[in-house]
């Protein structure tokens, strides 16, 4: 393809369609709505289907049961649609039904500022349903990263069967950059679900693997999906016999493989004493004030996470023995901080905050890593 | 028809209009049964879900659908439940969900029977919203409310269809709010299809299921049935044998209705039972499938 202008929300979309998504629900919201309607125009186009719904509590139903039906499904949003999507992305996690939410992360609490640019929500991604549920966010530093995650999303959601959230933020949305997307061709995800009906099915088999294969609805297994605690069959038990064997599955299957789902980009530098680690906007944030810092003589590491979730917790406890000092810049008041500190403990960890839908800027991580 | 089925379900609709003999006596019913469930159902004993049930795989039986043909969709309560036991592909989902799930399943696989079902707090209250756009966009997806006046799952709470002035656990001196019209609710939201009869009527329920998921766009059917394990023990109504019989003297047919005096329709308390919209209108899935052929085919 040629090389073309476009916006984080843009390549959203494209990466999307790239990936094979052929479903899309949500409903407006600043500062995501441009990739409903990017979807809006090009999914008919390649026989996908798009559609309005009337909150993001059904929009978030809606690629669900699309799911189910058999087609790669996504949905967008901000703050307080993601916090109105809840209550399915739990459903999602708990069914084992692949989707992908975006949340373009704009100021809160609340309704906020919705034209303001946030992290705010990386804690709510991790917990924002209620329960103990496995989880994975994604999170882009640029424009290109938007295609490529999304597409990454879309696979990891298929293999591990769990609901993926997009975390980006409304710089990364909203900003402009020169892209050359590849080929589309060229991206052709594995296909992980039974399609049709080959032998026996036992929709949540604890064994062999991880993940047991998701039948679509239609194919031939007529089977039960519920998100009550279930058997291996899916129908309902209260059992702890039959409870226990599927929690140690549900809440062990990503963590077999991390080295798979998590991504993180290290620029190191021999001798470091001093890391900046970032993700989303507040990294490109942090890359500048890296470059600042050692062209006036600084040593300083730097660790951009991709994957936000699960943490990568042996990846920030390497960087914490390796270093005296973990700067982390983030457009809150520390979230992602928390996990860090989990890790490296808080004496080394100094964190870096704005939450008023300001970018936190290079020289307040320049004086941080002064301090 | 045998003389005791017509007897014991006080038919008073149309000969014409019910089932023939032979598809009662062939139903397959137990077939559709998922027997690698543990029965006996959650139900209370003397409930009308199960009524509902049976109605609906007679209908479905009826129709010569494929098993796997037919998905049913489902939120919480004692009606959700319903899908467990039934060999189809089954979504048990969110409370008040179902229709958005369906919406999705539906516009993924146009070709399968969405059928979902709930109860009236699911559907009119916590999923009242999805309830009149589903209806709206003519979305090509049954919904089978089976109408109980509460909240039975948590124990009694009045819900959106519970009369004026009943009792109920969180309406301990009487119910202040006036009841949903539930049918005439999917009507003014555009429903191609729209009908009501009780769990006594059980034949008549066979009949309206059967013709809603034939319809091509959205269709509801109204089961009215009770909860007298909490509604009617709160409101002393007795046993679930009188409740049920309840049914057959607080109900009138469309017919018998069309025939009352004006002053008598105003006066008029009981349940009106019968199919109040049957209509054509574009469903939303051809609709999308047309877009799609019309851009494909180099639409600007």
């Amino acid at each position: 393809m040629s090389i073309k202008l476009m916006q984080g929300n843009d390549a959203i979309g494209w990466g999307a369609i790239a990936a094979g998504c052929r479903f899309y629900a949500g409903y407006p919201i600043t500062p995501s709505t441009e990739v409903a309607e990017i979807l809006s125009r090009e999914l008919p186009k390649v026989g996908g289907k798009f559609i309005q719904m009337e909150d993001e509590i059904a929009s978030m139903a809606a690629i669900i049961g699309a799911s189910v039906g058999g087609l790669k499904s996504m949905t967008a949003t901000s703050g307080p649609g993601f916090s109105l999507m809840q209550e399915n992305i739990g459903y999602a996690a708990m069914t084992e039904i692949p989707c992908v939410i975006v949340d373009v992360q704009r100021l809160g609490p609340s309704t906020g500022q919705p034209t303001a640019a946030s992290q705010g929500d990386v804690m709510q991604a991790r917990w924002g349903t209620h329960g103990d549920h496995p989880i994975i966010a994604l999170s882009p530093t640029s424009v290109r990263q938007a295609f490529d995650l999304t597409v990454k999303a879309f696979e990891l959601s298929e293999k591990y069967r769990t609901p993926v959230i997009l975390l980006t933020d409304e710089i990364i949305g909203h900003m402009r950059e020169p892209v050359d997307l590849p080929d589309f061709k060229t991206i052709q995800l594995p296909e992980y679900r039974l399609t049709k009906k080959d032998g026996e099915y036992i929709p949540y088999r604890n064994e062999p693997g991880d993940v047991p294969p998701l039948a679509n609805f239609g194919v031939g297994y007529r089977y039960h999906i519920t998100a009550l605690f279930h058997d291996q069959q899916g129908f309902s038990t209260q059992r702890v016999d039959e409870i226990d064997p599927w929690l140690e599955r549900f809440n062990s299957k990503l963590d077999k493989h991390l080295d798979d789902i998590l991504m993180l980009e290290e620029d190191r530098m021999p001798g470091a004493q001093l890391a900046i680690l970032s993700y989303g906007a507040s990294a490109r944030t942090s890359r500048h004030a890296m470059k600042l810092a050692r062209a006036r003589g600084q040593k300083v590491d730097l660790m951009t996470l991709l994957t936000i979730w699960p943490f990568p917790e042996a990846q920030v406890e390497a960087l914490g023995e390796r270093v005296d000092r973990i700067i982390v810049p983030e457009m809150n008041l520390g979230q992602l901080a928390y996990e860090v500190e989990r890790m490296v403990g808080r004496k080394k960890v100094k964190r870096v905050t704005r939450a008023n839908g300001e970018m936190v800027t290079p020289q307040m991580v320049l004086d941080a890593l002064e301090g | 028809m045998n003389d005791h089925i017509r007897e014991a379900h006080g038919l008073e609709v149309d000969e014409g209009q019910l089932p023939a003999e032979d598809w009662f006596e062939r139903s397959e019913t137990l077939q559709k049964l998922r027997r690698n469930k543990k029965f006996p159902t959650i139900w209370c004993s003397g409930c009308g879900i199960g009524v509902v049930m049976g109605a609906l795989i007679r209908a479905i039986d009826h129709l010569g659908l494929k098993n796997d043909d037919v998905a049913l969709v489902a939120g919480i309560g004692c009606s959700a439940r319903m899908p467990i036991y039934m060999d189809y592909n089954t979504l048990h989902t969110t409370h008040g969900r179902a229709l958005a799930f369906a919406t999705g399943l539906k516009i993924a696989r146009p070709d399968m029977k969405v059928i979902a079902i709930m109860g009236d707090g699911d559907a009119l209250a916590i999923g009242g919203n999805h309830f009149i756009h589903a209806a709206r966009r003519n979305m090509g997806i049954t919904a089978i409310v089976i109408n109980n006046s509460i909240y039975g799952m948590t124990g009694g709470q009045y819900s959106p269809t519970t009369p004026l002035n009943s009792r109920a656990t969180t309406a301990p001196y009487g119910n202040i709010e006036p009841p949903f019209p539930i049918c005439d609710l999917a009507v003014a939201a555009g429903a191609s299809y729209v009908a009501r009869s009780t769990v006594y009527h059980a034949l008549e329920l066979d009949k309206f299921i059967s013709e809603a998921i034939s319809k091509d766009g959205f269709s509801m059917v109204e089961a009215v049935s009770y909860c007298h394990t909490t509604y009617g023990r709160i409101n002393k109504l007795g046993t679930a044998a009188d409740m049920m019989r309840a049914l057959k003297d607080t109900s009138i047919s469309q017919t018998a209705y069309g025939n009352l005096s004006p002053e008598e329709k105003t006066n008029n308390t009981k349940i009106v039972r019968g199919n109040f919209v049957n209509i054509d209108r574009p469903q939303y899935t051809n609709s999308y499938s047309s877009l799609i052929t019309r851009i494909q085919g180099g639409e600007q």
